[in-house]
C-alpha cells in the first residue's frame, strides 16, 4: 500500500457547551491519518465520540480546536463557496439510519441525483437519468427503482440508495457513519461486501465508524478504538486483535463473541477499570511498535514495550 | 468398473443443471404511487371527510349566491312583518316541517275562555285568525285549563304572496338572505384569518427553528410574552379602538393567533432539520434556501394544512363569540354570530331565529374538523394502505 496520507487528523477537538458552565468533550485531542485506498475503522462504546470525529472531519460540525486536512487542504478553514463544493465532491459521507437518511417526499431519482444537481455534473436530462439508473446498477439494485419512494424499499436496500447518493458525486474518500448497525446480519454482510467491492472498483478511501468489532476486523486495514472522545489504541488491524496492548481494547476484544460454543465455555469477559491507570502523569499517545500506537503514561509505556517482547 | 460409486457420490448423470432464473428478490410489485396519489387515496377512503367536503362545498356555494335566491335584500327593514315565522311554497303543506308560517304555542288559564283570552291578547288580537284547540277543561283553580293556539299570521297580515322560507328577524328582515351572507362573513373571516395566521406563523416559526441556537431563543422568548397576555384582553381593546368591521375582526384574531401556528412549525422544522437526510443534502454542498425549499418544506407541509384546517373553525367560532357579546361585525352586517345573538334574544317565543344560525354554525365547525381530521391521516405516510 503506498504510504500517501489522504486525511491527516491533528489534535481535533469538539466541544458542546451544554449550559454556560457544562462542557461534554466529545471529541478530546485525536490524531490519526488515513492513506489512500484503505480502510480505517474506528470503534469504540456508544457515546465515546466515533460519529462526532465523522461529522467534524466532513464540517457537519466545526471543530473546537485542531486541524483536518484533506488532499493537502485544511478543510476548516474558511472557504469561498466554490471550494467548499469542491471538498463536498471529493468526501462524502454514508448514514447510519437508512429509515431517515432519505427524504421520504422525494423518489430515490431525485435522490441519487441530487449531487448531481448540485455540481452540475449530467449535460441534460438524459444524461441525469442515465448516471442515476448506472449508479443504481452499481450498488445492486433495478433501474426501474429510480421512480420509487423511500418507504418502499427494504433498510438494505435503503441503505444501498444512500451508497448511491454519496457515490454520485466521484469521491475519494467516504466516511461510514455507522453504515450497517441499523440493519440486520445478513443484509450487514451484503453491504459491507459492496462497500468492498466499490473499494477495489473505484479506488476509494473509507473511514469506517462501527462497534460490531468482528465487521471492522473483517473489513478494516488499520483500526482506532476509541474511548470518551480519546483515541486509546491504533494499529494495523491484525496487529490490534494479536497484541491488543492498553486495557480497554482488551476489554472490548474479549466481548467479541464466537459461534462456537466450546469457546464460548470459557471466553472470559475483562472488564475494563479506567481508575488502573496512573493518574500522576497526563497519558499521551505514544508508538509503542512501528504502527502501534497507545495512550498511555510513561510507566505504561515500557510495560507495553516488555509485554509486546515477551510474544 | 465404470459405475463405481465411490464414497456413495451418486452418479452424475442424475445431476440436472440448475437453470438460473432472473433475480427478483430486489423486485416491487406494487404499483409506483407518488406520495400525493396516496394521500389522496387515503383522504378519499375515509367517507365522513368526504362528505364533509362535500357539504362544505354546498355551503360555500350557498354563501355565495344563496341571498340572490329571493328578492329581500340583507337590509330590507320593515316592522309591519317582523318576526314572521318560516313559510316556504309546497313545504308549507307538509305539518310537521314547521314551514307552514304560523306560530304556535299553549296557554293557561283558570278556564279554557280565560285560556283564548291569553292566547289572543298574544297574537295581536286578531281573532278571527287562530284557531283554537282546547287541550284540557280544567277544574277552575289557577293554570288548569290549557288550550293550543295556531296563529296564521301571514293571514292576518294580508300577506298570503309572501313566503320568507326561514322568517324574518326582529327588524322584518329575511332570515334567508342574512343567514347566508352572514355565513359568508364568517366564512371569509375566517379564511382570511387562517391565512394571515398560516403566513406569519410559517415564516416566524421555520425561521426560529431552522437557525436555531441564540435566534431561536430570542424569538421564542419574544413568542412567550405574545402568548402570556390574554388574547381575550387584546382583542377586546384593540376592537374597542378598532372601527367595527370585518378587518378588524380579521386584525384581532390574527394579531394573537399566530402563535400556535409559529410554534407547531419551529418543533417540526427543528425535528426535520436534524434529520439524517438534511446532513446528507448537506455533506453534498446543498445551499440553506435549497434545503428548507427541497428537504424541509415537503416535510413540514402536512402539519401546516392540517394545523391551518383546525384554525379556520376556530376563528369562526372566536369572530361568532365575539358578536355574541357585541363587540363582532357591526349592524347592518350580519354574520352567523350576530344572528345567534339575536335569535338567543328571542329563543323562547321565537326559536327558528337562533335554530337555523346554530345548525349551520355547528355543521361548518364539524366539517372542518373532519376535513382536518381526514387530511392528517392523509399526510401521514403510516396511515396509506
Amino acid at each position: 500500500m503506498e504510504n500517501e496520507k489522504v486525511l491527516e487528523v491533528k489534535n481535533l477537538q469538539k466541544h458542546f457547551k451544554l449550559g454556560r458552565k457544562s462542557v461534554v468533550k466529545a471529541v478530546n485531542d485525536i490524531s490519526f491519518d488515513i492513506y489512500k485506498g484503505e480502510t480505517f475503522g474506528l470503534v469504540g462504546e456508544s457515546g465515546c465520540g466515533k460519529s462526532t470525529t465523522g461529522r467534524t472531519i466532513i464540517r457537519l460540525h466545526d471543530a473546537t480546536g485542531g486541524d483536518v486536512i484533506f488532499n493537502n487542504e485544511n478543510v476548516h478553514e474558511k472557504k469561498s463557496k466554490k471550494e467548499l463544493l469542491k471538498l463536498n465532491r471529493k468526501m462524502q459521507m454514508i448514514f447510519q439510519d437508512p429509515s431517515s437518511s432519505l427524504n421520504p417526499k422525494m423518489t430515490v431519482m431525485d435522490i441519487v441525483a441530487e449531487g448531481i444537481d448540485i455540481h452540475k455534473l449530467a449535460k441534460n436530462e438524459e444524461d441525469r437519468k442515465q448516471r442515476v439508473q448506472e449508479l443504481l446498477e452499481t450498488v445492486g439494485l433495478n433501474k426501474e427503482h429510480a421512480t420509487r419512494f423511500p418507504h418502499e424499499f427494504s433498510g438494505g436496500q435503503r441503505q444501498r440508495i444512500g451508497i448511491a447518493r454519496a457515490l454520485a458525486v466521484e469521491p475519494d474518500f467516504i466516511i461510514a457513519d455507522e453504515p450497517i448497525s441499523a440493519l440486520d446480519v445478513s443484509i450487514q454482510a451484503q453491504v459491507v461486501n459492496l462497500l468492498r467491492r466499490l473499494q477495489r472498483d473505484q479506488n476509494l478511501t473509507y473511514l469506517f465508524i462501527a462497534h460490531d468489532l468482528s465487521m471492522v476486523k473483517y473489513i478494516s486495514d488499520r483500526i482506532g478504538v476509541m474511548y470518551f472522545g480519546n483515541m486509546v489504541e491504533l494499529a494495523e488491524s491484525d496487529e490490534l486483535y494479536r497484541n491488543p496492548l492498553h486495557p480497554y481494547t482488551k476489554s472490548l476484544l474479549s466481548a467479541i463473541p464466537l459461534p462456537d460454543p466450546d469457546y464460548e465455555r470459557y471466553r472470559k469477559r475483562v472488564s475494563y477499570d479506567p481508575t488502573g491507570h496512573d493518574t500522576t502523569e497526563e497519558p499521551e499517545f505514544r508508538e509503542v511498535t512501528p504502527g502501534h500506537w497507545v495512550r498511555c503514561t510513561t510507566k505504561e509505556f515500557e510495560q507495553y514495550k516488555k509485554e509486546l517482547a515477551s510474544k | 468398473m465404470a459405475t463405481n460409486h465411490h464414497n456413495n457420490e451418486p452418479p452424475k448423470e442424475l445431476f440436472v443443471p440448475h437453470e438460473r432464473k432472473e433475480d427478483t428478490s430486489e423486485q416491487i410489485s406494487k404499483p409506483s404511487r407518488s406520495f400525493f396519489q396516496d394521500a389522496r387515496r387515503t383522504f378519499f377512503k375515509n367517507k365522513a371527510a368526504v362528505l364533509s367536503v362535500i357539504l362544505m362545498i354546498i355551503i360555500i356555494i350557498m354563501s355565495i349566491i344563496g341571498p340572490y335566491f329571493n328578492d329581500y335584500g340583507m337590509d330590507d327593514q320593515d316592522l309591519s312583518r317582523a318576526k314572521m315565522p318560516p313559510r316556504a311554497p309546497v313545504l308549507e303543506n307538509v305539518p310537521f316541517l314547521g314551514l307552514e308560517g304560523t306560530l304556535q304555542s299553549n296557554f293557561r288559564g283558570e278556564t279554557v275562555e280565560e285560556a283564548t283570552e291569553n292566547a289572543v291578547m298574544r297574537y295581536d288580537n286578531a281573532e278571527e285568525y287562530i284557531d283554537i284547540n282546547v287541550l284540557s277543561e280544567g277544574d277552575g283553580s289557577d293554570d288548569s285549563a290549557e288550550v293550543e293556539a295556531t296563529y296564521n299570521i301571514y293571514e292576518a297580515k294580508d300577506m298570503q304572496d309572501q313566503y320568507f322560507w326561514l322568517g324574518t328577524d326582529q327588524l322584518g328582515r329575511d332570515q334567508w338572505t342574512r343567514i347566508w351572507l352572514g355565513t359568508r362573513v364568517s366564512l371569509i373571516i375566517a379564511f382570511v384569518a387562517a391565512a394571515i395566521d398560516l403566513l406569519i406563523g410559517v415564516a416566524y416559526g421555520g425561521i426560529s427553528g431552522y437557525y436555531g441556537g441564540r435566534v431561536d431563543n430570542i424569538m421564542q422568548r419574544i413568542l412567550e410574552i405574545l402568548i402570556g397576555i390574554p388574547n381575550l384582553v387584546v382583542i377586546f381593546l384593540l376592537l374597542v379602538v378598532l372601527e367595527p368591521g370585518i378587518m378588524s375582526i380579521v386584525l384581532a384574531l390574527t394579531i394573537t393567533g399566530w402563535t400556535g401556528m409559529a410554534r407547531i412549525v419551529r418543533g417540526e422544522v427543528l425535528k426535520q432539520k436534524n434529520e439524517e437526510y438534511v446532513l446528507a443534502a448537506r455533506t453534498l454542498g446543498q445551499s440553506n434556501g435549497k434545503i428548507i425549499r427541497k428537504h424541509l418544506m415537503p416535510n413540514v407541509a402536512g402539519i401546516i394544512i392540517i394545523n391551518t384546517m383546525f384554525t379556520i373553525p376556530s376563528a369562526i367560532f372566536f369572530e361568532a363569540f365575539l358578536s355574541f357579546i357585541g363587540l363582532g361585525i357591526a349592524p347592518p352586517e350580519a354574520s352567523l354570530g350576530a344572528l345567534i345573538d339575536a335569535g338567543f334574544k328571542v329563543f323562547r317565543l321565537y326559536p327558528y331565529m337562533v335554530l337555523w344560525p346554530a345548525i349551520l354554525i355547528s355543521v361548518i365547525m364539524i366539517t372542518f374538523n373532519l376535513i382536518g381530521d381526514g387530511l392528517r391521516d392523509a399526510f401521514d405516510p403510516k396511515m396509506h394502505k
